[in-house]
């Protein structure tokens, strides 16, 4: 089993979902966590964004987990903001060794051709820009790290194929791999790698609700469980609807592990066969 | 090349796979595969050829066997300190500009093929993947080609 002893991990979006499960994985493994998160509301989804109480309880879960954990409320399009999150980290937790870029938004509904200017850019600067932010502001601390570095941006099955409906997230997506490979080429000199993995539908809030059901089942007004199952069903070759956060933890674990010490640029999809299907 | 690379993988698997789906408990298979199965190599066509090809048996393999809850993978190495890599012939073709090259010249030659500082893996590194993919750490990773390349294939 992969250890992280000793390490100190950075993890944004972290008040719920993915993020969340890093966190508690990561910590079971051993780490000390950096949790952060926007906790507010953002006008570009239709789905309820979480709030401190989530932070607060991943923070709580960490520490369930065995893990001590720093958190603050940071949003990664401020990147003032993210800096100081990270420095107080650090200073209370001592140094900084792992990075899971992992904040990002899925608004879902318009064509591209239909889009507003603004629902545009709102997922630009979390998912692309936001994400470039972490990075920045994690990497000085990392190049400092003796315990061996590694970086996991949370890309997804829509950064390999199109997703109709949502081309800002598709486009955000694709962008991320750019954004992985060049750092993978940047910082591998100096030994810190950087990888992506690639979910596709997990179980949280984000991917989970009535906006994205009736994208999967257009003709259905309200469906049922069994009705979701199905639809999301069709997409994958293994025999399951969608993944769990706890799977995505799980390939985190592996890529910033020292188990993963010579894999680097690399996309790890945690799929189900979507994207061979 | 294309027999024992590619067509004794086929037969692994084929003689194989039957007692994965008479367990119904699901299974796991890995292939071997190389950072020649994801980009091409000078000089070597038969070697890079049999590898590309894993991958298609793979992705095939994965859509036939998910039914079944039997995962299929490959795994990508770079250059791994083994004596398949470590030796006369292998020296020479990373090294074609010297007369009589030794192992200090192909490290160095494979060391500026990666990202990473280092010439080349060791097969432990290998192992941990094929770990990882073999274990339920990996439940709903299937169809996936996994590099252990220190980042060759981004270079």
């Amino acid at each position: 089993m992969s250890r992280l002893d000793g390490k100190t991990a950075l993890i944004t979006g972290a008040a719920r979902g993915q993020g969340r499960s890093h966190a508690q994985v990561l910590a079971a493994a051993g780490a000390s966590i950096i949790a952060i998160d926007a906790c507010a509301p953002n006008p570009a989804v239709a789905y309820d964004m979480p709030t401190a109480a989530d932070l607060e309880q991943t923070a709580a879960l960490v520490e369930e987990a065995g893990g001590k954990v720093h958190y603050a409320i940071a949003d990664t399009r401020d990147e003032q903001a993210v800096a100081a999150a990270v420095a107080a980290g650090v200073r209370e937790l001592g140094g900084l060794d792992i990075v899971v870029a992992n904040a990002g938004i899925y608004p879902f509904g318009f064509a591209a051709h239909e889009m507003a200017t603004a629902d545009w850019d709102a997922v630009v600067s979390v998912n692309l820009t936001g994400t470039w932010q972490t990075c920045k502001v994690a990497t000085p601390y990392l190049l400092e790290s003796t315990r061996g570095a590694a970086i996991v941006i949370v890309g997804s099955t829509a950064g390999i194929n199109g997703a109709p409906r949502s081309s800002a997230y598709a486009v955000t997506k694709h962008g991320l791999k750019g954004l992985m490979t060049t750092l993978a080429l940047e910082l591998g000199p100096r030994n810190i790698r950087v990888n992506s993995v690639i979910p596709t539908a997990v179980d949280t809030p984000m991917c989970m609700n009535e906006k994205v059901y009736r994208a999967f089942l257009p003709d259905i007004d309200h469906p049922s469980e069994e009705h979701i199952r199905a639809a999301f069903q069709r997409v994958h070759v293994l025999p399951t609807p969608w993944v769990e956060p706890e799977d995505v933890s799980r390939a985190v674990l592996f890529l910033t592990s020292e188990d993963a010490r010579f894999i680097t640029g690399t996309e790890l999809k945690v799929d189900a066969g979507y994207t061979i299907k | 090349m294309l027999d024992i690379n590619l067509t004794g993988a086929w037969h692994t698997v084929k003689a194989a796979v039957p007692h994965l789906i008479a367990g119904g408990r699901g299974g796991a298979v890995i292939i071997t595969s190389s950072a020649a199965g994801l980009r091409g190599y000078p000089n070597i066509a038969h070697y890079v050829a049999s590898k590309h090809g894993l991958v298609g048996l793979m992705r095939a393999l994965a859509l036939e066997l998910a039914p079944h809850s039997i995962r299929v993978n490959s795994l990508h190495p770079t250059q791994v300190e083994t004596d398949m890599i470590l030796n006369d012939a292998m020296y020479r073709l990373l090294r074609p500009d010297l007369d009589s090259p030794g192992r200090e010249d192909m490290a160095a030659a494979s060391r500026a093929m990666h990202a990473l500082p280092v010439p080349w893996v060791q097969a432990e590194d290998v192992t941990n993947a094929l770990m990882f993919l073999a274990s339920q750490e990996s439940r709903y990773i299937t169809g996936v080609a996994l590099p252990i390349d220190a980042g060759c294939l981004v270079k």
